[in-house]
């Protein structure tokens, strides 16, 4: 069941073209990342999400539905920019974002105290933020954007400023909120986190969509067919074995466990690989290498910057 | 609860919690009594330095003539020692000398010395008491030069002093007493006090917008909100701000103005005021001592009361508001397109000219309300607020007030949309220089 859809979604900026015909659309309870090189246009979608900007052409969708002003309150979007009132108590503050929201006054101060209990800052409630670290006052943020208990999250770079150990706990929170229901639109340049938490991605690049898919299967699509094989044997024999199919991409010897990098051509199979080594040495491991998140954004912007 | 509303109790409690809106309001009052109390008691202040002046008269006329006056006291030197004294002044006691030449008849000139810095009063003072002595000396003779005696007696019925009250005719043909000083201070105060509140209230919404810009919470308070509904809270919530303080002022003004009148004012006081001020003013000028009516006071109040109050305060709240609601929605856009202090002056500038304008010609238009400068200024939209409110209270036609109002309301309309457009396009714009030619450009964006 899809939350949230973008269809054919264009926008034009003076004489830039920011989005370029996207369509993405979210499953319910999942996170969906979105990916792509700075000034690719991701922030401009997030903010047609967000009705803060309106889309030359194209319609968007919530729960089945076209989206209007009224849905905003299902929103809960922390911007990659962000800040604070100085001046203002975080406590009070809290509170007033969230009625801005539609809480009442009653619910947000409970769902805040929560929170607040839960992130370890309850102390800070009364101090003013300016009077805060970076840290606190992201924690702080991070509050606001899910304390009113929208359906659809979005967070737009939301490990920036935070310590490994704060970024954990910010992880495990958007697992929480997504096995509670919550669906996650998530924007980051972190590709670790994408394949961490991301159970499809969509890749923008210049304006345009250029890959759509579940995590897995993108990362499957971009595979080279490498695999890393451990053996007992000699290398001569394998070489000797594997003939003019197959590429060698390295072979170390020095180790007890001989180890081995081989690439094969297009029209061969992984077990064709296997029953070709097979008779030449003992196999004590075989696994394919599949790339990571990383070398999927690169590759694939790589390509369409080519294009 | 609707979120325009939020917004504005949010911004009216931020500001009226605010430390510098209590110390200010409070003081504020006290700090202009307290100049204006300062003032008055210094003028009226009785001068409490003893100086004797020492006199030397080369006329030998002036002798005995010189009689003691407030705090000073005259003393007559011989030759010998006023040569002594002209070098020496310092560490003989005496505050200054009189040097009174032998031609002072034909020539109206006498010297004093000093080393100080002469108080004004003192000099007045001297130059009375020589003159009336002269001018006395010199009738005197033509008077029996003449052979006519009754003459000072007839000359002196010759002193007149007209005082001209003013009467407006109104359509209906009645006749109402109008002061045209009152109409002038009346016109001039309200002028002011537009021009003051529009622009500082008006710097408040500007300096509210740029803070949510600068700190970035403005895309979080946009992705829940209209930007609409944003400028509409703050704008409603500041002036709200405004009118409270003046709420404030007025209060405390009122019972200031009780306490003032109980501790100081009974009746008995009220008349020896009234005596001294006619004294002070008879010995300045003694032609205006006959003037001076004691039912004065009675009538200053009677052309308060004759201008056309209901009037002027509707006016007064109508032009506050309209041309706060122009000037704040103009300085709120302007907020949202600059993201730093320096710009922001470049952009002000432009925007708030004519309210400057307005307020350098305020002068001008009060003296003369009925003429083009005064008409024009009144009628354009931008100047109105301030021009038109300094001509209120000298009854101008209907149709004038009627045109200006809906020329105002009309512009106010266009600019607070005008601005809505760069306000929304301008919040989330960040390291852009923007000039007067990129806002026109913002304004033909669409969505």
């Amino acid at each position: 069941m899809e939350l949230f859809e973008a269809r054919n979604v264009n926008k034009v900026f003076a004489s830039t073209q920011a989005l370029t015909d996207v369509s993405i659309s979210v499953k319910e309870q999942s996170i969906f990342g979105l990916l792509g090189p700075n000034g690719a246009g991701k922030t401009t979608l997030i903010r047609i999400i967000n009705q803060i900007t309106a889309p030359d052409s194209g319609e968007i969708f919530l729960n089945g539905r076209k989206m209007n002003r009224t849905d905003i309150s299902h929103i809960g979007y922390l911007p990659e920019e962000r800040g604070l009132y100085k001046k203002m108590k975080i406590g009070e503050q809290a509170i007033y974002l969230a009625q801005l929201k539609g809480m009442s006054y009653r619910d947000a101060s409970n769902n805040l105290k929560k929170w607040f209990e839960k992130f370890d800052i309850m102390p800070w409630w009364n101090k003013k933020v300016e009077e805060l670290s970076k840290g606190m006052q992201q924690k702080v943020q991070f509050i606001t954007t899910v304390v009113h208990q929208p359906k659809l999250l979005i967070f737009d770079e939301p490990f920036s400023g935070f310590d490994p150990i704060n970024a954990n706990l910010l992880k495990k929170e958007i697992l929480n909120l997504k096995a509670e229901g919550a669906t996650i639109i998530f924007s980051t340049h972190n590709m670790g986190s994408v394949e961490e938490l991301c159970d499809h991605i969509a890749l923008i690049n210049k304006s345009k969509k250029i890959e759509d898919g579940p995590t897995d299967e993108i990362r499957m699509k971009y595979k080279t067919n490498i695999f890393d094989i451990k053996y007992r044997g000699e290398f001569r024999e394998i070489d000797l074995a594997l003939g003019n199919d197959y590429k060698i991409i390295s072979h170390d010897e020095s180790d007890k466990a001989n180890t081995l990098k081989v690439q094969y051509m297009n029209g061969k199979s992984n077990n064709e690989l296997l029953s070709s080594i097979m008779p030449a040495a003992e196999i004590l491991a075989f696994e394919e290498l599949i790339p990571s998140m990383n070398d999927v954004f690169i590759k694939a912007v790589e390509e369409s910057n080519k294009n | 609860m609707n979120n325009t509303l939020l917004i504005l109790k949010q911004e009216y409690l931020k500001r009226v919690k605010k430390k510098s809106f209590i110390i200010l309001t409070i003081l504020m009052p006290f700090l202009i009594a307290g100049v204006y109390g300062l003032v008055i008691y210094f003028s009226i202040k009785d001068d409490t330095e003893e100086r004797t002046i020492a006199v030397y008269d080369a006329t030998n006329l002036f002798l005995g003539e010189f009689s003691e006056e407030g705090t000073t006291n005259y003393h007559f030197i011989p030759k010998n020692e006023y040569e002594t004294l002209k070098t020496n002044l310092k560490g003989s006691g005496y505050y200054g000398l009189l040097f009174i030449p032998s031609d002072i008849y034909s020539n109206n000139q006498a010297q004093l010395f000093s080393e100080k810095q002469l108080p004004f009063e003192l000099t007045e003072q001297i130059e009375r008491k020589l003159s009336r002595f002269i001018e006395n000396d010199k009738r005197q003779k033509v008077i029996e030069e003449s052979g006519i005696p009754d003459l000072e007696e007839r000359l002196s019925k010759t002193r007149t002093s007209v005082n001209l009250s003013t009467l407006k005719v109104s359509q209906s043909g009645e006749t109402k007493k109008s002061s045209s000083v009152v109409a002038f201070i009346a016109s001039y105060a309200m002028g002011l006090l537009i021009y003051f509140f529009v622009f500082m209230y008006g710097a408040m919404v500007m300096r509210s917008v740029m803070e949510e810009k600068k700190s970035r919470i403005i895309e979080v308070i946009i992705s829940s909100v209209k930007p609409s509904q944003l400028m509409a809270g703050k704008i409603i919530g500041t002036a709200l701000v405004g009118l409270t303080q003046v709420a404030i002022w007025l209060v405390l003004g009122g019972i200031g103005l009780v306490v003032v009148q109980s501790l100081f004012f009974t009746p008995e006081t009220a008349q020896q005021m009234g005596q001294s001020i006619m004294e002070s003013q008879g010995q300045m000028n003694p032609a205006a001592m006959q003037a001076a009516q004691p039912n004065q006071v009675k009538e200053v109040m009677e052309m308060i009361g004759n201008l056309n109050l209901p009037l002027i305060l509707f006016a007064f709240v109508f032009y506050f508001l309209a041309g706060y609601l122009l000037y704040s929605a103009l300085l709120g856009a302007v907020g949202a397109a600059v993201d730093n202090d320096e710009d922001s002056q470049q952009m002000v500038f432009p925007v708030t000219f004519p309210l400057i304008l307005s307020i350098m010609l305020l002068f001008p238009i009060a003296k003369n309300p009925e003429g083009p400068l005064a008409f024009w200024c009144s009628i354009i939209p931008f100047t109105s607020p301030v021009a038109m409110m300094a001509r209120v209270p000298y009854e101008i036609p209907v149709w004038e007030l009627l045109l200006s109002m809906g020329l105002l309301v009309l512009t106010t309309i266009v600019c607070i949309m005008a601005a809505a457009k760069i306000y929304r396009i301008g919040l989330l714009m960040y390291g852009k220089k923007v000039n007067i030619k990129e806002l026109i450009k913002w304004l033909r964006y669409k969505g």
